[in-house]
């Protein structure tokens, strides 16, 4: 399996006038060529901040410290934004939470994707209008002769995720990264959604990065999946091994408050506390202050370690009985 | 039909419409000889259920389907256009009004966004207190020991009350929206998406604090969701809307066992869980239609796998299918 990107080491810091605030903390992770990888968080966690890096976003007074983003031989993080502007959009897209947020409300679907088309490829408008066309019957729109000469307001919040999810595959990119997409949506469109997404990746051999912070959605979607808290990859490995092993106790805390049928009548096992702010982080592992397990050893921040092949986990006292 | 709890809250033949008038221009239009019509919108459609006393109901539905609306209405907050509302018996929209306020304070409202629904300029003993002074449920002078035993039951610490909303954080801020709610000592409290705009964990903590309270306080829930899993955990009874009507209304264990409607099967089936690994989205096809053109017949036909010539012009009914569950569904009359 080849990956389609790495990232290594990442650090994102914002440098504001509070204080420095590492929004991305070490952060490193794969994915592999037609998988999909979730990144799972809470608000604040990062997980965000992440797929902006990546696509070279973050604005000042942010900015990639360190690290590299190694996608197809190039470090993203060292080349000029002449040659990302290549990259992103053409290579790399991306899906945002908020459809009526990113698509020009002024004009019409048509104008939007043949734009699109034309910023990275040589064409005539009547082949760019045919892809544009092809995209919005790929992800399941209706009679799309019509709709493209839409605007974006008379579609459905659906239906314009769908459009919004068009416009990225329009370059058969390599990578998408989709930022909580789905969160807006209701269950039925929603299942919709990513009913579509499972089967571009699949068909494409697309790689995905599923940010989110559902942790049911990942589990029906990825293949792999990287938990965030506080900036910093608390654990990382398959879909199975993380969510029916847990090793770090907050994924296991996660996995608890997700109400279910299986919690029916008893509490759920809640984490006590809340998140911390970015800027006034514990000293050593964010999470010693709301860990039941926290010793004087949490104080030092602990490395991400894999105690079991291809697990990842930053903690001095993993979670391991149950799967010895 | 065995039915646990005296019925605290019912709703009967409810109905409520919002028409968006025509103005000025289109009036003249119109006498000129243009066709304008006034745009009529079914929020909810003779919607009957009834919530027990110390029952959790789960109102569930996707966006649009009047769940809101009727949680408003029962809150007094709107007004239904047909039917009545009954609390303890009493129908409430025909008492007079010093009275009808009075019983109103019994239902109380927890809203989604924590943000929006706490006045900014408030400081928090004034958010929590000014209803109880007001109802004269509690006399000023002991209005501070009150405050620190209402934010207490909450979570929440008493030192905090000097302090404004916008210093809390999302959690926190929703314990302020449950500790106000509860100040006037109500009877039932109806959650509007109350855990939606939360974070995992954090909402994992309000869900405690709502079970806690109906152990310590006997409460009575209406909770509305589009959340399963919240439903699922909390409910006893689960009523399904769609379009402005009920679709479905039965025991939380029965209708996440064996759903009746197809509609609510298809919701079961494509709600992510945390059990289910890299399936195969099958999702029922289709858009919600819109409640200001909704299709002919059952709201559900076009969407629906099982549909028939029957389902396309004639709506079905709510009927009851076994001890305690209703479904609206013309295939049940099909197996009899």
């Amino acid at each position: 399996m080849t990956a389609a990107l790495s990232v290594e080491n990442l650090n994102t810091t914002f440098f504001t006038k509070a204080g420095e605030v590492k929004a991305v903390d070490d952060v490193s992770f794969q994915v592999d060529k037609g998988k999909i990888l979730g990144l799972v968080g809470e608000s604040g966690s990062g997980k965000t901040v992440t797929g902006f890096s990546i696509l070279g976003l973050v604005d000042p007074p942010g900015r990639v410290v360190s690290g590299r983003i190694m996608f197809d031989g190039e470090d993203l993080v060292q080349v000029p934004e002449e040659r990302m502007r290549h990259i992103r959009g053409k290579r790399i897209s991306t899906v945002f939470q908020d459809p009526m947020m990113t698509l020009n409300p002024v004009l019409r679907i048509d104008t939007q994707m043949i734009e699109a088309l034309l910023a990275h490829e040589k064409m005539s408008k009547e082949v760019a209008r045919q892809r544009a066309r092809e995209a919005l019957g790929k992800v399941g729109i209706p009679s799309p002769d019509e709709r493209l000469r839409a605007y974006p307001h008379q579609f459905s919040g659906g239906m314009r995720q769908r459009v919004a999810i068009a416009i990225a595959i329009l370059h058969r990119p390599e990578l998408i990264i989709a930022d909580e997409p789905t969160t807006a949506l209701d269950v039925t469109i929603q299942a919709q959604i990513l009913f579509e997404v499972q089967e571009l990746c699949r068909d494409s051999d697309t790689a995905m990065i599923w940010i989110t912070h559902d942790l049911s959605v990942v589990a029906g979607l990825a293949d792999d999946i990287c938990v965030m808290y506080a900036g910093k990859l608390v654990e990382t490995g398959s879909v199975d091994a993380v969510l029916d092993h847990p090793l770090h106790p907050y994924t296991r805390g996660l996995i608890g408050s997700v109400p279910s049928r299986n919690t029916r009548g008893q509490p759920l096992n809640q984490i006590p506390g809340m998140t911390p702010s970015l800027l006034n982080l514990p000293k050593g592992c964010a999470f010693r202050t709301r860990c039941s397990f926290a010793d004087e050893l949490c104080e030092e921040g602990p490395e991400i370690t894999s105690p079991i092949a291809d697990r990842g986990v930053r903690c001095f006292h993993p979670h391991m009985d149950r799967t010895k | 039909m065995t039915e646990p709890y005296a019925p605290l809250v019912g709703l009967t033949n409810i109905t409520k419409r919002f028409v968006k008038s025509l103005d000025l221009t289109t009036k003249v239009v119109n006498w000129l000889g243009g066709r304008y019509r006034e745009e009529i919108v079914h929020a909810v459609d003779d919607v009957s259920f009834t919530v027990g006393e110390g029952e959790v109901v789960g109102l569930v539905g996707e966006s649009g389907c009047g769940k809101s609306t009727i949680g408003r209405m029962v809150a007094g907050i709107l007004q239904p256009t047909k039917g009545s509302i009954q609390y303890r018996g009493e129908d409430l929209l025909s008492l007079p009004k010093a009275k009808q306020r009075s019983v109103s304070l019994k239902s109380q409202m927890i809203f989604q966004d924590p943000f929006a629904s706490l006045n900014p300029r408030m400081r928090v003993k004034d958010i929590i207190g000014e209803a109880p002074v007001a109802h004269k449920i509690i006399n000023p002078a002991e209005l501070d020991d009150y405050l620190d035993e209402v934010m207490t039951l909450c979570g929440l610490e008493p030192g905090f009350k000097r302090r404004y909303a916008h210093q809390f954080s999302g959690g926190q801020r929703q314990r302020i929206g449950i500790a106000r709610a509860l100040a006037v000592k109500p009877d039932f409290l109806i959650c509007d998406e109350a855990v939606a705009a939360l974070d995992v964990s954090i909402q994992a903590q309000i869900l405690n604090l709502f079970m806690k309270l109906r152990e310590e306080l006997g409460l009575t829930y209406l909770l509305i969701s589009h959340d399963l899993g919240v439903v699922e955990h909390l409910s006893d009874r689960v009523v399904i809307m769609y379009l402005g009507r009920l679709v479905e209304v039965a025991s939380a264990e029965d209708l996440f066992r064996e759903p009746n409607h197809p509609y609510t099967k298809a919701l079961l089936e494509e709600v992510p869980r945390i059990d289910s690994r890299r399936r195969a989205f099958a999702p029922v096809k289709g858009e919600i239609p819109s409640p200001i053109d909704p299709p002919s017949g059952c709201y559900f036909h076009p969407r629906c796998p099982h549909a028939t010539e029957r389902c396309k012009v004639e709506s079905p009914v709510l009927k009851e299918i076994a001890p305690g569950r209703q479904s609206a569904c013309h295939l049940n009359d099909a197996t009899g």
